[in-house]
């Protein structure tokens, strides 16, 4: 098992490099630069040249590669070119709040998820399991900012149950020592806070799980089916186990290994759907803040936050591995 | 057998509910099994002998139910019990060994743990009772080293070895009645016979009552008192084992027992003269001396007619990953200083247990993976050379026909394309002389042109496996591989496809490789035979020579491996 674990951080860097410089070259693929960005369309010529003179885009691209690498490798990620802000700061202000609303999301996609599939599974072909094939269908189907906008305009706007924007009410004064609002209103025991931060969590996780949802629900669905008529179970019951332990320990903990992986897949399409809902949501991480670089082409921005979300992509996709590991013995192996 | 029995089946019927209606699976079954009785049925697949035992244990799938009769247990009718009964009964009193060991072990699990399930939902016992008990029950199974075998998972063990853990599963409560369905056919004979003697002396000690389900007619007569024999889910035969054997009432018994290879030691002969008297009155028309069977043995000796491939001094070589991290890799030799040759028009064959190699040497012959070292000539030309042209001649030459028709035809392919696929990528004349030709082959496997347009999956598996014969010979071979290609079959349909390969043979002069676990069946086709053991040739001989006097204990213990071989009948004559 450290074994995998080793072996697979060992792997994250050469993903990352690659990744480093395909980032690279896409940012400065983009049309424009951020020098018109900056300026606006009108500025001279001289004045575009001066920018980029000033920030070394002029210069050939692997010369500006090796500088860029060799400023991270220093820990330094470099500062926007529009705000001046160290990107690092700017990130870790941030993240936190992408964090929970994706740790919200996943909680509800599969503390949702995985219940509803393995109760079509047991109802296969009956009235509740057709409702969950259809209902998981639309839930696959509708886009996130749809979804998004639905929910703020019934049950933020016309019913008023929930709050429609932002992590915490502007009037709600609180500590935050993590930066993750309802870890924080726990910690301080400021309970009014934590309360307060976990209702603007509710509609923007709802939005942003609704999708990893309904994918699990099938895949738990179709894997709990299929474990069913295995072999095993057959067996497992002629030896005379008990329906619960049968359900359990067999049929349950074997169709857990394909949805693990779509879990894990899942966070992947969480990490880019926050960037959608929260903007919706004006929710303050760094989905929104992202947004705003790719118009502005902040290139030191556009390239450090994707990296970062790179490494915590793959280090949940490593999470995943070591739990498939703990699932299933035939890959301790390997 | 005096006294009640312990199982009582009266006039059966098995229904499945499908989309199509409802299809009985078993009809008017009736028999007993009395207290520690061993009874056999005796089926090939479709036969309805699994159902049937399905039902003694109440796990029919759900579309299926008992619509008919009664199945009394100890007095009790199972059939008019509710399920929650039915299924205390279970494990407790009623055990079962399934057929395949790789899939009946829960794979996340380790195998001791699948026991104490087992012990503690049945009351038997709890927690690290239950676990002593555990590695006591797999000891008794005859798995050595027990005590860390029950904290390893099933993918550590190898085929016999979970064989072990199912019986001691099954056996764990101590249930009057073992229902055992074909609990040793996916095994190598050798461990097939151990574990069945194992599982006899169990049962014989215990007092446990066996319901044996098997394809093997022999297996079933070496191992029963009684027979069941089924046939398109109903009972034609019942009797005393060996009485049946020897003077069988019912037309379909005697087939079973005309085509089972087991048990056809003696009678064998004279299929084989069968089979080559063709390929003898061949030889004597292009050769006039001899006569025909001489000339046979003496051809497979290899002395006058020429060879078709020549096997030299062949090795093949696997990296293994190694276990650390950073540890180098192991090489394993799956095939050892290997020679051969196949003599023009004859069969050779190449018969192991699993892991012996006998797979790796067929691949190597047909080009799929090249020798680490030695040589392969065909037809005086080097196997595996850089010539591209040669390399066409080659797979045009040699063609294989493998162990399992269900996974070897596309499925998307209709029967037609499946044939023709070969012609066209040979570039073998026109649409309309392809079509001839895939009708010609066709009735060369004798099957119905009708069949064309149809899809593999709509074909039983024999049909399928002519479908892929046909296949082979479309580019008029030379030379063709069978890698267990008749092991997946009824014994019924084994001996058609044996006969037909034969046939073939002496109509388009071909030359067999033939690979097989079986025995019995090699001695039905092959004339020469290769027994292989760890990657090597540990014997190899005219096949009368290899059977009649084997030189090697390790054929000697194949040899007496397979089930029934021990048995006098009287259908040997």
């Amino acid at each position: 098992m450290t074994r995998l674990i080793l072996q697979r951080l060992g792997l994250l860097i050469p993903t990352l490099l690659g990744l480093s410089i395909l980032l690279f070259l896409w940012v400065r693929a983009l049309p424009g630069g951020p020098a018109t960005a900056l300026l606006g369309e009108r500025a001279t010529p001289e004045a575009v040249e001066r920018i980029n003179e000033l920030y070394g885009f002029s210069r050939p691209l692997h010369e500006q590669y090796l500088a860029w690498m060799g400023q991270l490798l220093q820990g330094n990620f470099g500062a926007s070119t529009r705000t001046q802000q160290p990107v690092l700061e700017e990130f870790f202000a941030r993240f936190p709040a992408t964090i929970e609303l994706t740790v919200v999301a996943l909680v509800i996609a599969v503390g949702i998820g995985i219940p509803l599939g393995y109760v079509a599974a047991r109802h296969q072909g009956r009235f509740l399991d057709q409702t969950t094939v259809v209902a998981s269908l639309i839930g696959v189907t509708i886009p996130v900012f749809a979804l998004a906008f639905l929910l703020k305009y019934v049950f933020a706007v016309q019913l008023g149950w929930f709050p429609s924007a932002g992590r915490l009410d502007p009037s709600m004064v609180a500590t935050h020592p993590t930066g993750f609002y309802v870890l924080d209103g726990i910690l301080t025991r400021e309970w009014d806070a934590a309360w307060n931060a976990l209702t603007h969590l509710v509609l923007p996780a709802i939005a942003l799980g609704s999708i990893p949802l309904a994918i699990i629900a099938r895949i738990t669905r179709a894997s709990v089916i299929e474990v069913q008529g295995a072999d095993y179970v057959r067996t497992a019951r002629a030896k005379g186990l008990r329906p619960p332990r049968l359900r359990r320990r067999v049929v349950l903990r074997n169709a857990m290994l394909p949805v693990a992986t779509t879990i894990g897949l899942q966070v992947g399409l969480l990490l880019s759907g926050a960037v959608l809902t929260e903007t919706v949501f004006a929710f303050n991480g760094i989905g929104s803040y992202l947004a705003n670089a790719i118009f502005n082409l902040d290139y030191a921005v556009l390239q450090a936050f994707i990296l970062f979300i790179a490494i915590a992509y793959t280090l949940v996709n490593l999470a995943v591995d070591v739990s498939y590991g703990l699932i299933d013995p035939r890959m301790r192996v390997r | 057998m005096t006294g009640s029995p312990l199982l009582s089946l009266r006039d059966v019927e098995v229904t499945f509910t499908t989309e199509a209606g409802s299809l009985p699976a078993a009809r008017g079954v009736s028999f007993d099994v009395h207290p520690g009785e061993t009874v056999a049925i005796v089926g090939e697949s479709g036969s309805g002998k699994s159902t049937t035992a399905a039902a003694v244990i109440g796990l029919l799938a759900e579309n299926g139910a008992v619509t008919r009769g009664q199945i009394l247990f100890d007095g009790q009718d199972l059939a008019a019990l509710p399920h929650s009964a039915t299924s205390r009964l279970r494990g407790s009193d009623i055990g079962m060994v399934p057929q395949d060991p790789m899939s009946n072990l829960n794979p996340v699990m380790r195998v001791g743990d699948q026991i104490v399930e087992a012990l503690e939902d049945n009351g038997v016992a709890r927690g690290a009772a239950a676990r002593r008990r555990a590695v006591e029950l797999l000891e008794e199974a005859g798995l050595p080293d027990a005590e860390r075998r029950a904290r390893q998972y099933p993918h550590e063990f190898s085929g016999g070895m979970r064989q072990r853990a199912l019986i001691a599963m099954g056996l764990s409560c101590r249930p009057r009645l073992l229902i055992a369905d074909e609990p040793t056919s996916a095994l190598d004979v050798t461990v097939q016979r151990v574990i069945l003697d194992r599982l006899d002396e169990l049962t014989a000690e215990l007092g446990t009552a066996v319901l044996l389900i098997t394809h093997d007619l022999g297996l079933a007569a070496e191992r029963a008192s009684r027979i069941v024999v089924m046939y398109g889910g109903e009972v034609v035969e019942t009797g005393p084992a060996l009485e049946l054997l020897r003077d069988p009432q019912h037309e379909y018994t005697q087939r079973l027992l005309a085509a089972a290879p087991s048990l056809a030691s003696r009678r064998i002969q004279l299929a084989k003269v069968t089979g080559l008297a063709a390929v003898a009155a061949r030889d004597l028309l292009s050769v006039s001396h001899g006569d025909g069977v001489d000339a046979a043995t003496e051809g497979a000796g290899g002395t006058r007619t020429d060879s078709i491939i020549e096997v030299s001094g062949v090795s093949k070589v696997f990296q293994l990953r190694g276990k650390g991290l950073f540890s180098r890799t192991e090489a394993f030799t799956a095939v050892d200083d290997v020679s051969f040759v196949i003599p023009r028009g004859r069969t050779v064959a190449i018969v192991g247990e699993s892991g012996s190699g006998k797979s790796t040497v067929a691949r190597m012959m047909l080009d799929l993976i090249p020798p680490t070292s030695g040589s392969i000539t065909f037809n005086g030309e080097r196997v595996g050379g850089a010539n591209r042209a040669a390399e066409v001649r080659f797979r045009r030459q040699v063609q294989p026909i493998f162990q399992d028709p269900y996974a070897s035809l596309d499925p998307l392919y209709s029967i037609y394309r499946t044939i023709e696929e070969p012609l066209r990528a040979h570039d073998f004349g026109t649409a309309a002389q392809r079509r001839e030709r895939v009708h010609e082959l066709m009735d060369d496997v004798a099957l119905s042109p009708t069949l064309l347009r149809r899809y593999p999956a709509e074909l039983s598996g024999g049909q399928r496996q002519r479908v892929a014969i046909a296949r082979a010979l479309a580019l008029n071979p030379d030379l063709v591989v069978c890698d267990e290609a008749v092991s997946a079959l009824d014994v019924i349909v084994q001996s058609q496809i044996l006969r037909l390969l034969a046939d073939l043979q002496s109509r388009l002069g071909l030359s067999y490789l033939f690979i097989s676990h079986d025995l019995a069946v090699v001695r039905q086709i092959a004339d020469h035979v290769c027994v292989m053991q760890d990657g090597r040739i540990v014997e190899q001989g005219t096949a009368d020579d290899v059977f009649d006097q084997p030189q090697t204990p390790y054929t000697q213990m194949l040899l007496d491996a397979i089930p029934g071989a021990g048995l006098e009948l009287g259908v040997a004559s």
